[in-house]
């Protein structure tokens, strides 16, 4: 704080004072430096694993990227034997079960946050936002037990072959309907994805919808605005930033995670035809074969987590960039 | 006339929709909570027994077994990287705190570890792979708790940031008046005056790495056997959950459903004593 700057330089009362006093005031001069020094170091170690994150993934996906070249995102191919790879597989998988679970969860978490921020008698305000941040809190290896036995029987049984029945025969969108229905595949990752990065992005939108200036909404409802107005009206467009930074958090978030997806979504390297059918995501091809992999297979799952790393690290930027300008909006 | 009451009562209608859908979406979140709860409690308190404390997890087509090198590993694992997170996540946090207003660095550095925090974890694993793994030729205990500390260092860092910019200027400014230099204002003032709002992010950041998978699945791997050594592969809660979970063997499912219900009852446990912390400074 600027305020210390100038104190601290002047703690000695004169250089020409007790010889005594200007000792400690060297003394505690050069401390400072160190303890200046020392704690920018320590902060600095932050951006020095980032870089050597990018560095390791990059060098190890090295002999992957140079075989394939930038076509490996495209092709559409994973076989271990003949060690022919191809990122295409694994990316449709992450971009349709984050993008499932976006379509669900952002509407929710919306009208979660409504409810918290409007509508909700203020002694339950509390308990209720805690509820929401301690579903945050479970960890996401639960959502994929959850997923796989308790959430996959159930959907196999009474979800989709209802979804199958009335959408299975629609043209266009029939054959997303298609395949068996096992309950496991890319919707049910979807699914169960859309509940873990619920919480997160109805606190992020909780947050910003606080922001809003109590005299906007005011003006707003003394104009005979209903609720439901003055949220879409006044309060959404005030906090559209906010907003959208929250959804970019909770895609980087669903882009990235293993365990939830990797119990439902059926782990099969094929591109999946319907929503029904299995797939994989990077995260879950990593934890399913890193393992068991070595040499070049081992390079092409550098070169997968190197893509994913990039991927989650443009949207999550994107998503702390709109989040900082919606801070900046506080002040008007 | 009649025109504005069907407006009126258009835009009620409007209104009595939007609010009930949104009460919907509450009512299904807690639903979910709730469900993810009783279905814990129902598949993990059955596995919940003396045994699962003391015996070690059986191998495959045996009986009985418990999960105690997973719990202690877990605690071994965790408990080393607080060591090595808190010291580094207080002192960044420190730096970005009272130095981080006019520097250039110290934006980047606050961009980066926002990022960091929510940065796939599975990532992260591959990363301490490729620099303590496949260097030193084994997996280890050491490894995993490198993997956990790059995910709780950003937690840390981040709560004592914005705790200790809660402490008002004030204090500062006084302990400035009386001569301190800065390191002693910084350490005998503002974090003193921040200290439960510090340790609430180290709760957090316990509460985080205790239920991670991904990290550790290439980094500390597993262990059959009951060890303390850190140098070796080290059983841990998450991974054996992982196995057992996706195993044929009926019992390893109970004891999957028996460490589950440990580890989330732990990782809320702390994330509502952190808040019990939190809301205690608020008080004061």
């Amino acid at each position: 704080m600027s305020v210390g700057t100038t104190m601290s330089s002047k703690s000695a009362p004169a250089e020409s004072g007790n010889p005594s006093m200007v000792s400690i005031a060297k003394r505690q001069r050069i401390e400072d430096i160190v303890f200046h020094r020392v704690t920018q170091g320590f902060s600095l170690l932050v951006l020095v694993a980032l870089m050597g994150i990018i560095i390791s993934l990059f060098i190890n996906a090295w002999p992957a990227f140079q075989k394939f070249g930038l076509g490996f995102v495209w092709r559409v191919e994973w076989d271990v034997v003949n060690e022919e790879f191809g990122a295409a597989i694994a990316i449709v998988g992450t971009l349709a079960s984050a993008g499932i679970a976006l379509l669900i969860a952002v509407p929710l978490a919306f009208g979660i946050a409504l409810f918290l921020t409007e509508n909700c008698p203020v002694w339950l305000r509390r308990p209720l936002g805690t509820a929401v941040e301690l579903l945050a809190a479970v960890p996401s290896i639960i959502y994929g037990m959850f997923g796989l036995f308790v959430f996959a029987p159930l959907f196999a049984d009474h979800v989709q072959p209802g979804l199958q029945g009335l959408l299975g025969s629609m043209p266009l969108i029939g054959p997303l309907f298609g395949g068996a229905t096992n309950g496991i595949g890319i919707l049910a990752a979807g699914i169960v994805l859309a509940f873990m990065v619920l919480p997160f992005i109805a606190a992020v939108m909780r947050d910003v919808f606080e922001i809003v200036p109590p005299i906007l909404r005011e003006s707003a409802y003394g104009l005979g605005c209903t609720t439901w107005e003055v949220v879409r009206r006044v309060v959404l467009p005030y906090t559209q930033k906010g907003v959208i930074g929250g959804i970019m958090l909770g895609l980087g978030r669903a882009l990235g995670e293993t365990m939830a997806v990797t119990f439902v979504i059926g782990n099969a390297n094929r591109l999946p035809t319907s929503l029904f059918s299995p797939g994989t995501s990077i995260a879950s091809t990593l934890a399913n074969e890193f393992g068991e992999a070595a040499d070049f297979h081992l390079s092409t799952l550098f070169a997968l987590g190197f893509l994913l790393f990039v991927i989650t690290f443009i949207v999550l930027s994107a998503a702390k960039i709109m989040l900082l300008r919606a801070e900046k909006a506080k002040g008007l | 006339m009649e025109f504005n009451q069907r407006l009126y009562k258009r835009r009620q209608r409007a209104n009595t929709i939007g609010l009930t859908l949104s009460m919907g979406a509450m009512v299904l979140g807690l639903f979910v909570l709730l469900w993810i709860l009783s279905v814990l409690f129902s598949n993990g308190l059955a596995a919940l027994d003396w045994n699962m404390f003391t015996q070690s997890t059986p191998a495959p087509g045996t009986d009985g077994g418990g999960l105690a090198n997973a719990i202690v590993g877990s605690l071994m694992m965790v408990g080393f990287s607080v060591l090595v997170s808190t010291p580094i996540g207080i002192f960044a946090g420190v730096y970005l705190a009272e130095y981080g207003d006019t520097s250039k660095t110290a934006e980047l550095t606050r961009f980066v570890t926002d990022i960091m925090l929510s940065a796939p974890s599975i990532v992260l694993g591959l990363f301490v792979y490729a620099i303590a793994v496949a260097t030193l030729g084994n997996f280890s205990g050491w490894a995993g708790s490198l993997a956990l500390s790059l995910i709780a260092v950003p937690v840390v860092v981040r709560t004592t940031e914005n705790m200790l910019r809660l402490v008002p200027g004030s204090l500062r400014e006084a302990a400035f008046a009386l001569g301190a230099p800065r390191w002693k204002v910084a350490t005998l003032v503002t974090l003193r005056a921040a200290k439960s709002g510090v340790m609430t992010g180290l709760l957090l950041a316990v509460a985080r790495i205790s239920g991670e998978t991904a990290p550790l699945l290439f980094t500390a791997l597993n262990n059959q056997f009951f060890s303390t050594d850190m140098g070796a592969p080290m059983a841990n809660l998450p991974v054996v959950i992982f196995q057992f979970a996706l195993s044929p063997y009926d019992n390893w499912i109970r004891l999957a459903w028996g460490g589950a219900l440990l580890i989330t009852l732990s990782v809320l446990a702390l994330n509502i004593v952190a808040r019990v912390f939190l809301r205690e400074k608020k008080a004061g």
